[in-house]
């Protein structure tokens, strides 16, 4: 298998010492995209590039990039957003993003405010990340000493603040909305959509939200043009991308690698397999919202499109692997338990749904299961979630609810018998 | 209009509007909670769920959050549709606790009717439910239950959204989030019983209402709160033969279905065991007990015995206008004198309040670009119509200008304010009209300029020249498109001025100056007496002097709510003769020869017209305590002692002669308001009348105040007033009395907050403890008036303010 090309980690895998500092960002080429945008190229142009290069959103809705963009009507002020909240159980790419190559991330934002004709972009990073925030603030900081952000830049005319903020330890504030709430102070709670950000986001203006690692792109797309991104890997699943790896799985880490290969390429060749030798039993395939794979689907191709024609999605690209000795009833709580507690509370279905869940498989793993709770997972998560499809049909406001039914609909598909087990011979787990 | 399909029928409904409403205009209900029709929709409940087809399928979405489309398809009942449904109750009632047998909801509660409409019938949840320590006060008039909570929100939004007092607050996340106020800061707001009224499950209980009834036990009917002159649509309701609750009715040109605390908790006093039940007669100096006929005897025979101009009428503002039409009556035909006011010196020029053109409506708020907002603080006096101004300034684009002495209420949500040292008000007008642009004035002209310009305006305090008031409403009257709001505050202050009591008026808004309106009026009364009448002022100065000898008095308390306290009790203690019909023995009625009980508010049937000049209709749920009687009865027996003919048999007849006599009262009957189309109320004049005053309110060319302490003497909503006094829940809530600085004054004259000072004017002195206040002008002083503490103080324009026994 040859080596894919190294978009995003090339930096800080040759020089991970000092990565993250302007001196290393310059002398690597770093911010020639950022002159070349502005002074060589229109804005116009620029979002040429991204809509070429086919980037799919890299935050787990996998929406085109470029697509998102055209949705921005031309009224003034617009504003853009930058979603450093990752908090899907499973993923520490963008940490990784920020915390060693945040210059990196920075051009993006700056090429992608020029294209967009946006004059304030914000950089929302999850309070549980102080290291992430305070590289990023930073170089955020350092580019303004360059003159790369500010007023005028590199004398073109072009203004651009950065504010970087921190969230508070919540995982929904990372669902566009939420977000867009809570750094107006407000309770992060998602919105209603429609109407949808692009047409009224941040402070009721236009606004654009893009990942950390879809932005951190910026740089290599525009220097090497978006046709040449989209010629990477297939064609609805264009460019590399991070993956997280976790769980039962020899070499844990993150990898920059390009889509198509198997599961059990990603598995066993990049992620070393399972330690000891133990069977695989089951993995999630992008984060803690999708629903489980079992073994059966090992030589199926690791795709946005293949994957979520399994009924499951690539999401984040968080991948956790569950070796033979997992409960996988223990497993599906502690997942349950963590949206059941991230859960905003403003929806009906959600609030008391979730949290009802938690309470059934908490019993059942006590002992204290009883034959009619088999149903009973899968109605209260239908009251969630009509259909137990993924993608969901929902009741509620926003995918969380549906998320904490994925792993109930998993272990009840798969793994039925181990449930039951539990329940008719009453056994107590610790 | 669009055209949309809901379960198979075809309906035309305006573009955009929210799909749930639409479906319920056509008869089609879709369940919900958080929904409410007066506020913006969240869709957090999930109950009113629809399935729409779109180009990408079916989907599931909320009814409340959907504006309609054309050609939109809706199925409201599909099996989808159905279970989400009963998933949500079910949802909603794994953690509601079972307390319907102790919850005052219960039997009107949303949430038991839509289980029993939509809900599954048992519910699977084993587990422990979540539980708060309950219930909490959460201010002195409500009380919170966490548990019951469904967390819709309605009540936080209510607070932020219309009332603009966010003191209630959702707190912590997911299955934790409780409704709560901030540390040290109860929930006070002026409108808290709304929230109460809008919970769709009994997480907010009212004190005064809790544990009193069972809606099921309750008569019920539709009236006007006559609290103030907004003319707010209440439901009125007893229970065992006491009111025990007042909830507000929407009504879309009024009160749009919300009350102020005041509206909605002032009952108490109608059943207070200190109601006037009996006739008073003072024999020796002391006021016993006796019957109505003696009683009547005797005010007979002492009226009698005095020449008519020489007897003065005082009040009718919170009586209906078929009391105030007898009364007026009665005073010039039987007693036969002009000599009538129903405002007590604390209001403005009634021909003005009467006939101003053009005038506004409240509807017009609405419409408004710009409004001019002069007068008194809405918030304080006039709640209800605070909501409405705030309403235009923050949802509908309108343009707030407030000008006042103090901060108001409305001052977050202007959009331009000008403060003023009481006194200087003729300046700022003069500035305001002509002469050049400030930096200051320059927008505020650019914003009148823009018409259309609703001018709201009134005394912004008691010691305020009335005639300023008018003045700015001179100048608003040639903004473009400008109409006229004046104000004045008791409850059917209008409507006694258009039955006309008041020197300059004769009834249906017709001018008693000059000879066409009292010839008119001869053709159907007899003869009028001559002279012009004298206001309540000069009333109560001709008996002080003697010029005048008796005095009856309607539901009145000039002791009180004259702004000069002292020359109202020497009034009414020289006088020969007063006789007061009243619900309580308040100052004044105490002062009286002869004191008559007659019936009230939830009492009376009748007419009563607000400050918009509509009329509605107030209803009698319940007869008067002891031997009261109503007003217009209790007259037509002291008319026929006294030799004359008052012809009041009934209400009724007394509104049919209001129709014949009163040109701006022309069509104007219960059927109309009850059944004719006229529900909302209607504004006078009717087609079938006419109003023949049309008022062009002038600038007199005020002069400059004095110099001095400019005192700001205004009304706060909880004051000592009898009704509040004698309603035991409002009565606490009246703030402590106080004389505010602002805070460089009180350094400048080495004064301490909370030490004692004396404010001290013409009308009299008080000591007061010192309070600070920021949203002053430097030069004033403010003392909220009608507290038990600060009443002897009276009104005067300046006043000097020196520590309590010492020096200045």
């Amino acid at each position: 298998m040859t080596a894919p090309p190294l978009i995003l980690t090339e930096r800080m895998t040759a020089h991970p010492s000092d990565s993250h500092t302007i001196e290393r960002y310059e002398a690597t080429g770093g911010y020639a995209a950022l002159r070349k945008g502005l002074e060589d190229m229109t804005p116009e142009q620029v979002a040429a590039e991204v809509k070429a290069s086919n980037i799919r959103g890299r935050g787990g809705a996998n929406f085109p990039a470029g697509v998102k963009w055209g949705f921005l009507p031309p009224t003034k002020p617009r504003y853009l957003v930058v979603n450093g909240d990752e908090s899907e159980p499973g993923t520490f790419k963008d940490r990784q993003l920020m915390e060693r190559d945040p210059h990196q991330l920075v051009e993006g934002v700056i090429l992608a405010a020029y294209a967009l004709e946006v004059n304030h972009a914000f950089i929302y990073i999850r309070g549980e990340y102080p290291k992430s925030a305070r590289r990023v603030q930073a170089a955020v900081d350092e580019a303004y000493r360059r003159g790369y952000v500010g007023k005028d830049i590199l004398g073109t005319g072009f203004d651009l603040e950065i504010t970087v903020h921190l969230g508070a330890g919540a995982y929904i504030c990372g669902e566009e909305t939420a977000l867009l709430n809570s750094l107006e102070g407000r309770r992060g709670e998602p919105r209603i959509k429609p109407p949808f950000p692009a047409v009224e986001g941040l402070y009721a203006k236009p606004t654009i939200v893009n990942n950390v690692e879809t932005l951190s792109n910026l740089p290599w797309i525009v220097l090497n043009g978006g046709v040449e991104y989209a010629r990477i890997g297939p064609e609805t699943s264009a460019g590399t991308r991070l993956f997280s790896l976790s769980g039962h799985i020899e070499r844990p880490g993150n990898y920059e690698i390009v889509m198509g290969m198997s599961w059990r390429e990603l598995i066993y060749d990049i992620g070393g397999g399972i330690p000891a030798g133990r069977a695989l039993k089951t993995w999630i395939p992008g984060g803690a919202s999708a629903p489980w794979l079992v073994p059966e689907h090992l030589d199926t191709p690791v795709t946005i499109d293949d994957v979520a024609q399994q009924g499951t999605m690539l999401g984040s690209g968080a991948v956790i692997v569950m070796d033979e000795t997992t409960n996988v009833l223990a497993a599906a709580l502690r997942i349950v338990r963590f949206f059941a507690h991230e859960s905003c509370g403003q929806c009906t279905p959600c609030r008391e749904g979730t949290t009802w869940l938690e309470r059934v498989l908490d019993r059942i793993l006590a002992g204290e299961g009883r034959p009619s709770d088999l149903d009973l997972l899968l109605d209260v998560s239908d009251g969630i979630s009509p259909g137990l499809r993924w993608p969901p049909v929902m009741t509620t406001i926003c995918p969380l609810g549906p998320s904490a039914v994925s792993p109930v609909v998993s272990i009840m598909q798969h793994f039925r018998d181990e449930v039951e087990a539990m329940i008719t011979k009453g056994v107590p787990v610790a | 209009m669009v055209t949309i399909t809901v379960d198979g029928t075809e309906i035309q409904v305006p573009a955009g509007e929210l799909l749930i409403k639409a479906a319920e205009e056509h008869g089609i209900y879709i369940p919900r909670f958080c929904w409410h029709s007066r506020m913006k929709p969240v869709g957090m409940c999930r109950m009113c769920l629809v399935e729409v087809q779109g180009p990408r399928g079916t989907m599931l979405t909320t009814s409340c959050t959907t504006p309609v489309t054309d050609g939109m398809v809706v199925d409201t009942k599909s099996a989808v549709v159905e279970k989400a449904q009963e998933g949500v109750l079910e949802y909603l009632l794994i953690n509601h606790p079972l307390d319907c047998p102790v919850c005052d909801k219960g039997g009107e509660c949303p949430l038991q009717d839509q289980t029993l409409a939509y809900g599954p019938g048992e519910s699977r949840f084993v587990e422990e439910k979540r539980h708060f320590e309950k219930p909490i006060p959460i201010s002195d008039l409500v009380l919170l239950d966490r548990e019951r909570c469904i967390l819709c929100a309605r009540c936080t939004r209510f607070s932020e959204e219309i009332s603009g007092d966010p003191l209630i607050e959702f707190m912590d996340r997911g299955n934790h989030t409780q409704v709560l106020t901030f540390p040290g800061e109860p929930f006070t707001s002026y409108f808290s019983g709304n929230t109460v009224q809008i919970c769709p499950v009994g997480a907010l209980t009212a004190i005064p209402y809790r544990f009193k009834a069972r809606p099921w036990d309750l008569e019920a009917v539709e009236s006007v709160s006559l609290v103030d002159s907004v003319g707010s649509k209440v439901s009125v309701q007893a229970s065992q033969n006491a009111v025990v609750r007042i909830d507000g009715v929407d009504n879309e040109p009024t009160n749009q279905g919300w009350l102020s605390d005041k509206d909605r908790f002032c009952f108490e006093y109608i059943n207070s065991p200190q109601r006037l039940t009996v006739p008073l007669v003072r024999q020796d100096g002391e006021l016993r007990e006796g019957t109505w006929g003696e009683a009547l005897q005797v005010v007979a025979d002492r009226l009698g015995a005095i020449p008519g101009a020489a007897v003065a009428g005082l009040g009718g503002a919170r009586n209906t206008n078929e009391e105030a039409f007898a009364f007026g009556k009665f005073l010039r035909t039987v007693v036969v004198t002009p000599h009538i006011d129903a405002q007590l010196g604390d209001g403005l020029d009634p021909q003005f309040l009467a006939a101003v053109t053009p005038r506004a409506t409240i509807p017009d708020l609405e419409r408004a670009r710009t409004i001019l907002l002069w007068g008194p603080d809405l918030k304080e006096e006039y709640p209800v119509l605070y909501l409405r101004v705030r309403r235009a300034a923050t949802a509908l684009g309108a343009t707030l200008i407030v000008v006042h002495p103090r901060r108001t209420g409305l001052h977050d949500v202007a959009t331009h304010t000008l403060s003023y040292r009481p006194g200087t008000g003729p300046e700022v007008l003069a500035r305001l009209a002509k002469g050049r642009a400030t930096k200051a004035i320059a927008p505020l002209r650019r914003a009148l300029k823009e018409g259309s310009v609703v001018a709201i305006v009134g005394r912004t305090g008691l010691a305020e020249d009335p005639r300023l008031a008018e003045a700015v409403a001179a100048f608003a009257r040639d903004l473009p498109e400008a109409t006229i709001m004046p104000l004045a505050r008791r409850g059917n202050v209008f409507g006694a001025l258009d039955m006309g009591l008041a020197p300059t008026l004769l009834p249906g808004r017709v001018s008693a100056i000059g000879e066409e309106g009292r010839r008119r009026l001869e053709e159907h009364w007899g003869p009028l007496p001559e002279e012009m009448g004298r206001d309540a002022t000069g009333i109560l100065q001709g008996l002080r002097d003697g010029e005048l000898r008796a005095l009856v008095m309607l539901g009145t308390d000039p002791v009180r709510d004259h702004p000069d306290p002292r020359l109202a009790r020497d009034a009414l203690e020289n006088a020969e003769f007063v006789v007061a019909f009243d619900l309580f023995l308040s100052d004044s009625a105490a002062l009286a020869d002869v004191v008559l009980p007659v019936e009230g508010f939830g009492e009376v049937e009748g007419t009563v017209t607000n400050l918009e000049g509509r009329v509605q209709k107030v209803n009698r749920l319940l007869p008067g305590p002891g031997q009261t009687r109503v007003v217009w009865s209790a007259l037509d027996d002291l008319s026929v002692r006294m030799g004359g003919v008052l012809g009041a048999t009934s209400a009724t007849a007394l509104l049919e002669e209001i129709r014949a006599v009163a040109p701006a009262y022309g069509g104007v009957s219960w059927d109309l308001l009850d059944w004719g189309g006229g529900r909302e109320g209607v504004v006078l004049p009717t087609p079938e009348g006419h109003q023949p005053l049309e008022y062009i309110p002038v600038d007199p060319g005020l002069p400059p105040g004095p110099d001095g302490w400019g005192l700001h003497l205004a009304r706060v909503l909880y004051d000592d007033g009898v009704l509040t006094r004698m309603s035991p829940s409002l009565a606490a809530l009246a703030p402590e009395g106080r004389a505010y600085l602002h805070p460089a004054d009180v350094a400048a004259a080495s004064l301490h907050p909370g030490s004692t000072v004396t404010v001290a004017g013409e009308a009299g002195s008080v000591d007061l403890p010192l309070g600070i206040d920021g949203g002053l002008v430097p030069g004033t002083v403010y003392v909220p008036a009608n507290l038990a503490a600060t009443a002897g103080l009276g009104a005067t324009p300046v006043v000097t303010v020196t520590a309590a026994g010492g020096e200045a």
